[in-house]
């Protein structure tokens, strides 16, 4: 099976919109990304602090359970059992000391190795299996597993490079300051969304739309194009950081560039401003720091709302989004709360996230029927060259996204740029 | 048991509830709150996990305010009209201040821009009552949500 893919320009700044609706693409995806050589997120460590902790989940389409073993190691394995293919585990969240799947009783401990198959030896000499059935050889597909800073990560192939190379030095740096301390865990928000996951990877890769879309975070002075801020990369283009510094800009500047009828800061006060109150938490004045990783996970600080968002793939039109929020161990009762109400800014109903959701099923719907030849055009912050900018009106991260896409489809323009 | 009149007055709170924010009537919505009220959006899965993250959290009537001027002035959200239907409605308790623990199943259906719909939330409401002048208001709202994947997105409440 190969793919043909006819880039109009090597740099993607245009990118066929078949890409989001092919079924064959898709297949491909699943094979060469989310089970290929990259790490995908998992969960957070904190998650399972007990022995026997677990948590399923999903990598692209593909079920997983990950768990604490009796000498806390962490592993994952693919939950489907080894004897017809069942879900070994059916809850979100539990602690167990062996999973046994429900449908014929086979056990497997928390490591994935199958310890336990009923009437193996039949009943009376009667039934079972044959002498030479190997039960080592059935065990839970298993993938690898590397922690980083209380972050779990998963990857199902050989060849993938060790995690803190995979990261690179900037995604290392973000996450180690947004993981700085131990962490508690607040709880999930979870979004059923009807497009293709990718508009999603690229909805966070997007500056350009942040200001634009999101009125709130223009309004209120959140983040706007006008602050200072801009989009930091790996070498290899492949994860996103977009920040902006608060108070970095005034109305006026504001008002200057997006015209009064773009501004609402004058008519509209929040009547209860604690929703906005910024707490600096970490030695840089940063309120807004979002990194995204290739392929599936992006974390984020806006203001003092903390959480990981996972993207969970569900065919060609729909994905799942599950959003984990934490504050810190050593939080405080105020503290929390604090974050628990900024987290109205967050999530299917955030006042600042809200509309991704409709932007990417209008598009998705919009351009499903498109002959080969119709193309997205991705040229904020210019054409060619992929790097960092140091300023908000871009979306060159988008194409760094289709550049290791590309790659590791292998689908590369001739003179790909990387 | 609580009078035959109270209980009137509680399902017709419930009917205006659904018929405001079935009707695009946010500003009367807010209406039927007290000053001192909290409004919240649970998924079931945190609930039954012990944990505090909400969907939507709103500490007192201030901060629906300001989510009702946010949605009308600075959000971009679906085009679509709801439905709910609130049924299963027992009062509960009184509570020390003269209010009553009220529960209620809800179904909230959705339509689209082009006539197209489907289930969108089901749950509990998980409430407390209290007489506000000649009325009765909501003085605390929990909406549990039963199905917690939200679909597309969540903009008017539930
Ligand atoms: S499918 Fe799991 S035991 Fe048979
Ligand atoms: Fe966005």
């Amino acid at each position: 099976m190969s793919l043909n893919v006819e880039w109009q320009r090597s740099d993607y700044s245009r990118v066929p919109y078949w890409l989001y609706h092919d079924p064959d693409v898709y297949a491909r995806e699943q094979e060469l990304i989310f089970r290929g050589p990259t790490w995908s997120y998992l969960c957070l460590e904190a998650e399972m602090p007990e022995p026997g902790d677990f948590r399923t989940t999903w990598v692209g389409d593909t079920p997983v359970l990950v768990n604490r073993d009796r000498d806390g190691t962490i592993h994952a394995m693919v939950n489907r059992c080894a004897h017809r293919g069942a879900a070994v585990c059916r809850h979100a969240h539990g602690n167990t000391k062996v999973h046994t799947c429900i449908y014929h009783r086979w056990s497997y401990d928390l490591s994935g190795e199958l310890i336990g198959i009923p009437f193996q030896r039949g009943i009376g000499g009667q039934g079972g299996m044959d002498d030479d059935f190997d039960k080592t050889e059935h065990s839970l597909r298993r993938l690898r597993v590397a922690c980083y800073k209380g972050i779990v990560f998963g990857t199902f192939s050989a060849a993938t490079e060790p995690i803190e190379d995979y990261l690179g030095p900037m995604m290392c740096g973000h996450i180690s300051r947004l993981m700085c301390k131990p962490l508690r865990v607040l709880g999930y928000q979870r979004q059923s969304i009807h497009g293709n996951w990718k508009l999603y990877l690229e909805n966070l890769r997007d500056t350009y739309h942040a200001s634009l879309l999101h009125e709130f975070l223009v309004t209120f002075g959140l983040d706007r194009a006008t602050q200072k801020g801009g989009v930091e990369m790996d070498a290899r283009h492949r994860h996103n950081l977009t920040y902006a510094h608060a108070g970095s800009d005034s109305d006026a500047d504001a008002k200057a560039a997006y015209g009064d009828h773009q501004l609402n800061s004058d008519k509209l006060t929040l009547r209860d401003p604690r929703l906005l109150e910024f707490r600096q938490e970490y030695e840089d004045d940063r309120n807004l720091a979002i990194s995204t990783m290739f392929p599936n996970a992006s974390f984020q600080q806006l203001n003092n709302s903390l959480a990981t968002r996972q993207v969970q793939s569900k065919g060609i039109d729909a994905f799942d989004l599950v959003w984990t929020y934490f504050g810190y161990a050593d939080d405080d009762a105020d503290m929390t709360d604090h974050r628990l109400r900024q987290l109205n800014l967050f999530g299917p109903g955030g006042l600042v996230s809200m509309e991704d959701a409709e932007a990417i099923e209008i598009a998705h719907r919009a351009s499903r029927h498109e002959g080969p030849d119709a193309a997205a055009v991705i040229e904020v912050g210019g054409k060619g060259e992929i790097s960092d900018r140091a300023y908000r009106v871009n979306d060159v991260p988008i194409r760094g996204f289709w550049s290791y896409y590309a790659e590791l489809m292998d689908i590369e323009p001739e003179g790909a740029v990387r | 048991m609580i009078a035959a009149e109270l209980r009137f007055a509680i399902d017709d709170l419930f009917a205006d509830y659904g018929a405001c924010l079935d009707n695009d009537r946010l500003e009367d919505w807010l209406e039927l709150f007290s000053e001192d009220c909290v409004y919240k959006i649970v998924p079931r899965e945190n609930a039954e996990l012990g944990l505090p993250v909400t969907l939507m959290l709103c500490e007192n009537k201030n901060m629906l305010r300001d989510r009702i001027v946010s949605l009308r002035q600075a959000n971009e959200y679906s085009v679509h009209t709801d439905k709910h239907l609130i049924t299963n409605v027992r009062v509960k308790d009184t509570t020390d201040d003269g209010g009553y623990s009220v529960e209620a199943n809800y179904t909230m259906y959705q339509a689209d821009n082009e006539g197209s719909g489907s289930l969108y939330s089901f749950g509990t409401y998980i409430d407390e009552v209290v007489h506000d002048g000649d009325a009765v208001k909501f003085r605390r709202k929990i909406v549990i949500v039963d199905n917690w994947s939200i679909p597309h997105m969540l903009s008017t409440p539930i």
